[in-house]
């Protein structure tokens, strides 16, 4: 627990962490609210507004590629909501419709552009490269304290912390609002709450994490990470704030627990090499939403008064 | 390249996986319709999904057994083994925790996927040196399939149409009415486990030439755009099958013609193209036709409401309504009333009269529901009821 760990893991499992927290806060209101796949959908459709973000500038910079993943977010909630109104389609299929689209034209252009050498493919988008997240300065835990090799964190590292201190601000400042929003619309809407607005923001910032997250560990994380810990945590509590406490552990435990068991466990069994971190910690998560569906006080429903 | 591509001109094994993207897009088409007409469509991208890791498995355990670690019907059985295992945590989650089935379908998806990934790197560590290849998989590929692959495909997809097409009666009403259905004395588990187990067998066929990420699509974007088509069940089947057909057909021919075309997504969006041009062109829900009616139901508002203004001596302004008059001969360019348009502005008031003494008399109820403000009368009652009706308004009603 020297030097190494500080220079190999503790970025990526900072990053892991962050990922997971930023994505599972607005997933807990998002599966109050029976729209827990639109963080299946965000993170299927963000991948051609990369590539073309990425096909524009030219380079593998993190700006225009937000704006790219931004913008595809923004377009595919437009095209869901054009197809659900024009075509009288129920919201679930034109989803359906728009996301795996949207994802094979995404494909489709990396695997046209991908001809010219770019380091960019659908298996990095899919489920990242966490490993790949290493601090080269930090070669100790003095180095958390010296500047210069601060300056060598990577900057994914810092993209992350912010978009998580957003969404936990965001959730902080109108707790009270999307509380009230998410259980009942109506009431919600008497006491002059901008209902329509509060659940649009709720998706742009579920986007936003969506965004960052798939940058940095890819779309498997964030889709496990938007509905796992809610799920598990709505299986434990009927409280909305005991909800959301529980899912911030779970979503921790899973980063840590998964990192750990695809960097280390493989050694513990005697072989080499590492296995995938963001496919370990989206089955960690799995494992405890299993164990919430099997023994979490309230799986059936709110407990008899 | 691309006409002999279209025309099966690339050789035989083109050819023969051509067809077979063809007979599985059919097929994907028409099974696709029951999920979404039960509006479950979203379940298949969780069983897409779950299949990786049971692809991967069945790679693994054929390679512990000293066999060949790429022979497709294992992987094919590893991936139904999984399939079926994440159908059921999806049903069992629904069913006997507070989750609701949005969320089991994301849960499962991601875990299974996580799961499958991590087994992928396992491989790879495995093969050193020796690439397993199961990373086309993931989008699905043509290129390099072999003969026997080709003609599996086609056959699975050909046996799914056939059990599709026995059990349509059953899954119709289970989708529209389960609560007929089970009156009707169907077991509703069993025709929605054969639901699920025909969506699986399409997502098995079907995953070495769409991959596992994409599968779901087939299942649903031929269906949503055939039921822009039809309200019949029978049509809006042949249809989805049809434009799957096409979808795969098109989508396997196109990736044929050159190396990096990966065969999943071309296929994809050639049935998102259908779906476009079914949005745009379908006669009742599409949006050139739903603008053409606006555009219709715009003029004859403006007309009708010239016109009673010229029948009650009132002058028109109102710019479209002046050209529609004046385009029909029924004001000169000065906004003066010609004699036909005198009477029509007749006939409008009569009709408007008529309308209005109806909403007054109880017995024409019915009729009176239907009122749009623009409907001649005689669209709507028989000749016999507009006398009585007439009767009603007295000796000025014949004006």
């Amino acid at each position: 627990m020297g030097a190494e760990f500080v220079m190999l893991s503790l970025t990526p499992l900072v990053i892991g962490v962050l990922a997971a927290l930023a994505c599972a806060l607005p997933g807990n209101f998002l599966l109050l609210r029976r729209q827990a796949l639109i963080g299946d959908a965000i993170s299927h459709v963000v991948l051609p507004g990369i590539v073309v973000a990425f096909l524009l500038s030219g380079r593998v910079a993190a700006v225009p590629m937000m704006l790219g993943a931004g913008g595809a977010a923004l377009v595919s909630v437009a095209l869901i909501e054009v197809i659900r109104r024009l075509g009288r389609i129920e919201p679930g299929a034109a989803m359906g419709v728009v996301f795996t689209a949207m994802f094979a034209g995404g494909v489709l252009l990396l695997e046209q552009s991908a001809a010219s050498g770019v380091h960019l493919d659908v298996q990095h988008a899919l489920y990242g490269n966490l490993e790949s997240l290493i601090w080269l300065d930090g070669d100790g835990w003095g180095a958390l304290l010296d500047g210069q090799a601060l300056s060598g964190l990577p900057p994914e590292l810092t993209r992350m912390a912010v978009v998580a201190l957003a969404v936990v601000l965001f959730t902080a400042v109108f707790w009270r609002a999307l509380v009230i929003a998410t259980f009942d619309e109506g009431f919600a809407r008497t006491l002059g709450l901008p209902v329509r607005a509060l659940s649009l923001a709720l998706v742009a910032v579920a986007a936003m994490a969506a965004v960052a997250a798939f940058d940095a560990v890819g779309s498997i994380i964030v889709i496990a990470m938007f509905i796992c810990p809610p799920a598990a945590a709505r299986l434990m509590t009927d409280r909305m704030g005991g909800q959301v406490a529980w899912s911030v552990g779970f979503a921790t435990l899973s980063a840590i627990l998964g990192y750990v068991l695809a960097g280390y466990g493989p050694l513990w069994l005697g072989y080499e090499s590492a296995v995938s971190a963001a496919g370990m910690i989206a089955t960690v998560s799995g494992v405890i939403l299993a164990l919430a569906a099997l023994a979490g006080p309230r799986r059936r429903g709110i407990a008899p008064m | 390249m691309l006409w002999q591509a279209l025309g099966l001109g690339l050789g035989y094994n083109a050819t023969l996986v051509t067809l077979g993207a063809a007979m599985l897009g059919i097929a994907a088409g028409a099974t696709g319709v029951f999920l979404y007409l039960a509006r479950r469509a979203l379940v298949s991208d969780a069983i897409g999904h779950a299949t990786l890791p049971g692809v991967v498995a069945g790679f693994l355990v054929m390679v512990a057994f000293g066999g060949e670690g790429r022979f497709l019907p294992g992987l094919m059985l590893g991936a139904a083994l999984s399939a079926g295992l994440g159908l059921a945590c999806v049903s069992w989650l629904t069913a006997r925790t507070r989750l609701h089935e949005d969320a089991a379908i994301g849960a499962v998806l991601s875990v299974f996927f996580g799961a499958g990934v991590v087994l992928l790197t396992v491989v790879q560590v495995l093969e050193t040196g020796r690439q397993a290849g199961l990373e086309t998989f993931l989008l699905g590929a043509t290129a390099g399939m072999l003969r026997a692959e080709a003609l599996s495909i086609a056959a699975g997809g050909a046996a799914v149409l056939a059990l599709v097409v026995l059990l349509r009666r059953p899954m119709v009403l289970v989708a529209f009415d389960p609560e007929h259905a089970a009156g009707q004395g169907i077991n509703l588990r069993a025709v929605d486990l054969a639901m699920m187990g025909l969506a699986l067998a399409i997502t098995v066929v079907g995953l070495k030439v769409v991959g596992v990420v994409l599968i779901v699509a087939l299942l649903i974007i031929p269906p949503v755009a055939a039921r822009l088509w039809s309200e019949r069940v029978g049509t809006v089947v042949l249809l989805a099958g049809g434009i799957g057909g096409l979808s795969g057909y098109f989508g396997a021919a196109l990736s044929a013609t050159a190396p990096d075309l990966p065969t999943g997504p071309l296929i994809v969006l050639a049935s998102f193209a259908l779906f476009t041009f079914s949005l745009l062109f379908a006669p009742a829900r599409g949006v050139v036709a739903a603008g053409l009616r606006h555009w219709r139901f715009q003029r004859r508002v403006h007309l009708r409401q010239g016109l009673l203004a010229l029948a009650s001596g009132q002058p028109v302004y109102e710019p479209l309504t002046l050209r529609l008059m004046r385009g029909r001969g029924l004001v000169r360019p000065d906004g003066v009333a010609t004699d036909k348009g005198r009477a029509w502005a007749a006939r409008a008031r009569l009709d408007e009269r008529r309308w209005h003494m109806l909403r007054s008399l109880p017995e024409f109820e019915a009729a009176a529901a239907r009122h749009d403000g623009l409907s001649p009368l005689s669209e709507v009652l028989t000749p016999d009821q507009i006398a009585a009706l007439d009767h009603h308004l007295g000796p000025e009603g014949a004006l």
